[in-house]
């Protein structure tokens, strides 16, 4: 047999192969939010799942406000997660210190870490409390503390990257796992072939999260690929792969926790493709009325809606009451709206940080251009508005 | 040597890695020490303007080839080497004493790229595997996006990410990783994350007969990005040292190694864990009359102009000043030099338009415009893809940079 397919059989057809059966999407809860098999039914405390479902909606109500606000000009730019909510569910199957790599709309993995409604509004207001400094956009976000590595807006770059850290999670011997989170968009860039293929070859212990919501800006998914889905590739690769309902919170879990334990205890990566639908824009900078019908989303909000399945669950169970919801979206209302407003009136960040971290330490030539911008600062202080940022 | 060429023409073999001697009208491709021509280099080089000056790396008095040599060498005096117990080396040898020493110090290093396992295409990873194993010491896909990609993760993880690209020409799918991610990502995060513990590192520059994919110094694009440090060395004992410092610098770096001098650079190398500092560039020549800047291999073609000039210009005396680190350089160093001279000639490999020499020449001349005697000469590689057989015409040779030289000091 040859070394590039010590497998393959010999056969006398000449046939050309394009697919096999469309890959299945697991499932654990109907729309209804009632557990299709018992065997299934999730293994969580009732003081777990309150705490998730209060996450997807505060997430909603930090969303609406959010995105309210960059209409307003009052923040530049962001990115909300309507119809995406149930992504809490992967970061509640994971250890606190699993390593998370994002793209750019898992806000809800951050706040099942406990990123805090201050820290969100920081980043998002560039101000002398964001931990990026207010060198990124909004939605930039990023914690040490919280495993969670700063976003950046190329597409695709951290997955090769969540590679080599999971090889040095290996190497540490921790038992631990990155999970890295990007959609089926990002999926067409060469960093996804890189990154799956070494962490294939290599061994590491790395959880490829796709969310398949249907779009990239404007690109339906029909235009982005022609084969099936992002979970087809992974057999490609030699991914152990699933397909999940990703507006099933416990699918998403119940998979998730398992993935993990494939990654850390057989050191090999794993992937999962979660379909889903983007019910947001894609950001501020969209308006997506000008490529899909408002009624699509409209009817995909009605029929599949993440939070009303997770609540449906928990009313069967009876840990949730008719009328709960509403208490906790006033009250996470206004936790936003307080944290937004002490965010709006803190200065932006000293000037200096303009300068610190490019390098490690400060070279010769920044501290030039840091003793003529500081100069050219003090001369002109209003037309620098100057006042805005923080005293060094 | 003639009927050892003639008796392989005869096999129809024309591509023997012997010193380029023409014979019966065949050039022979070389593997020359020489890299500014494919010329040869031996006693037969009675044509103007060379009149039979030794050239070339092989001939070079940089080196240090004895020991003698190490210990009377003020620079290495300074540097705190010139009384360490040494091995002859080539920059090959150097630089897989350098990765063996991380590797035996630093339990987190790792060293990754396409056919590193082996020992490399170039054999700088030679033994590495056998002694480290192969976890530490791997293979990976054939994807240059993926091993900066998987670098910058390690790194990210505070573990210490030697990679390889196997020729600098193809370091561009990592451009993207490297730009955007690696060099950003201690500034982006505001602290929280960072790249330091990576170091990337890859053969460059003319080898004689490596045409357009082969060839190529891509230092001046890397040169433009805040948050990385882009170094290259010109011998043994500095790419040994250099790399060392590279690798334990908190920034990531892209170490740009000259292919041609893995083998033609021999130096009695010091055999311990030894540093040479970044961002500092080196006076190899101190002198008068005209300040001469270049990096890598260039050095050995400048040092050879030198000679010819200061041979042909009794009385007139060049400095000579390796760079070293292209990003963050060593601008004080250069401007210190002009200020005592007068005169400035860079040179590089590189294309001459939007070269490192022009960066160089900007700065200079607002740092030091009144002491300037002459225009800033600029002997770099032609505004072509670097071409195969046309190289000699290409290259910043000794004689176009003898040239130069001469423009600068008769202005």
């Amino acid at each position: 047999m040859f070394p590039g397919a010590l497998n393959s059989e010999y056969s006398h057809e000449l046939k050309f192969v394009s697919s096999v059966e469309s890959i299945q999407t697991y499932q654990v809860m109907d729309s209804n939010g009632s557990v299709l098999d018992p065997a299934h039914e999730p293994q969580v405390s009732k003081e777990e799942a309150k705490a998730m479902y209060r996450n997807m909606l505060t997430l909603n109500a930090m969303d609406q406000i959010l995105y309210e606000a960059q209409r307003q000009g009052r923040i530049s730019f962001y990115m909300t997660s309507f119809g995406e909510e149930a992504l809490i569910g992967s970061a509640a199957a994971l250890n606190p210190k699993d390593l998370v790599f994002g793209q750019y709309r898992e806000a809800g993995v951050l706040l099942q870490r406990g990123f805090t409604l201050e820290q969100f509004m920081n980043q998002c207001f560039s101000n002398e409390r964001d931990l990026g400094k207010g060198r990124q956009m909004p939605i930039h976000y990023g914690t040490k503390e919280l495993c969670f590595q700063t976003i950046s807006s190329p597409l695709a770059t951290q997955i090769p990257q969540a590679a080599g850290a999971a090889y040095g999670m290996r190497r540490d011997g921790n038992k631990l796992c990155t999970i890295c989170y990007f959609g089926e968009g990002a999926a067409s860039e060469g960093d996804f072939h890189a990154g799956l293929n070494m962490a294939a070859t290599l061994g590491c212990p790395v959880i490829f999260y796709c969310r398949n919501n249907g779009y990239a800006i404007s690109t339906p998914s029909i235009e982005q690929y022609r084969g099936d889905g992002i979970a087809s590739r992974g057999i490609g690769y030699g991914i152990d792969t699933i397909r999940v309902d990703g507006n099933d919170v416990w699918a998403i879990f119940a998979a998730t926790k398992a993935a993990r334990k494939i990654a850390v205890e057989q050191n090999k990566p794993v992937l999962i493709e979660a379909m889903t639908y983007r019910v947001s824009h894609h950001s501020t900078s969209d308006d997506s009325s000008a490529y899909r019908s408002k009624k699509e989303v409209e009817d995909w909000s009605k029929r599949d809606n993440p939070i009303s399945r997770m609540r449906n669950w928990m009313e069967n169970k009876g840990w949730w009451m008719k009328g709960e919801d509403a208490e906790i979206t006033k009250s996470a209302k206004t936790r936003v709206l307080e944290a937004f407003a002490a965010a709006e009136r803190l200065k932006k960040p000293a000037i200096h940080h303009l300068f610190d971290e490019v390098y490690a330490e400060l070279p010769p030539e920044l501290q030039r251009e840091k003793a003529d911008i500081e100069a050219l600062a003090r001369k002109y202080p209003d037309y620098y508005q100057v006042n805005e940022f923080a005293r060094s | 040597m003639l009927r050892h060429c003639v008796l392989a023409l005869t096999r129809g073999n024309m591509r023997r890695a012997c010193p380029g001697v023409v014979s019966a009208g065949v050039r022979r491709y070389s593997t020359a020490t020489d890299s500014s021509s494919s010329s040869n280099n031996n006693n037969s080089n009675n044509i103007e303007p060379i009149r039979g000056l030794p050239m070339g790396v092989s001939n070079s008095q940089l080196l240090h080839r004895t020991v003698a040599a190490v210990q009377r060498s003020s620079n290495l005096k300074t540097l705190g080497l010139s009384e360490h117990e040494t091995q002859k080396m080539n920059m090959c040898q150097a630089i897989n004493d350098a990765m063996r020493i991380v590797l035996a110090t630093d339990e987190t290093a790792v060293v990754f790229g396409e056919d590193v396992a082996f020992g490399g295409v170039f054999r700088c990873t030679v033994g590495l595997a056998d002694e480290f194993g192969r976890e530490r010491v791997f293979n990976t896909p054939l994807t240059e996006q993926g091993i900066a990609g998987f670098g910058i993760g390690l790194a990210s993880m505070g573990q210490t990410a030697v990679a390889e690209i196997q020729f600098a020409d193809y370091v561009f799918p990592a451009f993207d990783q490297i730009v955007n991610e690696a060099a950003k990502f201690r500034y982006r995060s505001g602290g929280e994350f960072n790249a330091g513990r990576l170091t990337i590192r890859t053969p460059c520059s003319a080898v004689g007969h490596g045409g357009h994919y082969h060839s190529q110094s891509p230092e001046a694009f890397f040169a433009h990005v805040p948050g990385l440090r882009v170094v290259m060395p010109r011998s043994p004992i500095q790419a040994k040292g250099l790399l060392l410092a590279a690798i334990r610098d908190q920034n990531p770096v892209v170490f740009f190694e000259p292919k041609i001098l893995y083998r033609s650079a021999v130096e009695q190398v010091p055999v311990g864990d030894y540093t040479i500092p970044l961002s500092q560039a080196e006076i190899l020549k101190p002198g008068d009359n005209v300040t001469v800047v270049g990096y890598g291999a260039q050095i050995y073609a400048l040092e050879n102009a030198i000679q010819m000039i200061e041979r042909d210009f009794p009385g007139v005396s060049c400095e000579l000043i390796d760079l070293q680190t292209i990003l963050p350089y060593d601008a004080e160093a250069v401007a210190r030099s002009v200020n005592k001279t007068g005169r400035l000639v860079v040179a590089h490999e590189a294309p001459r338009t939007q070269g490192f020499a022009a960066e160089l020449a900007a700065e200079i001349q607002e740092r030091c415009f009144l002491r300037l005697e002459s225009p800033i000469e600029r002997v770099c590689g032609l505004f072509v893809p670097h071409p195969l057989v046309f190289e000699r015409f290409y290259m910043p040779c000794a004689v176009r940079t003898y040239e130069a030289i001469k423009r600068s000091l008769t202005f």
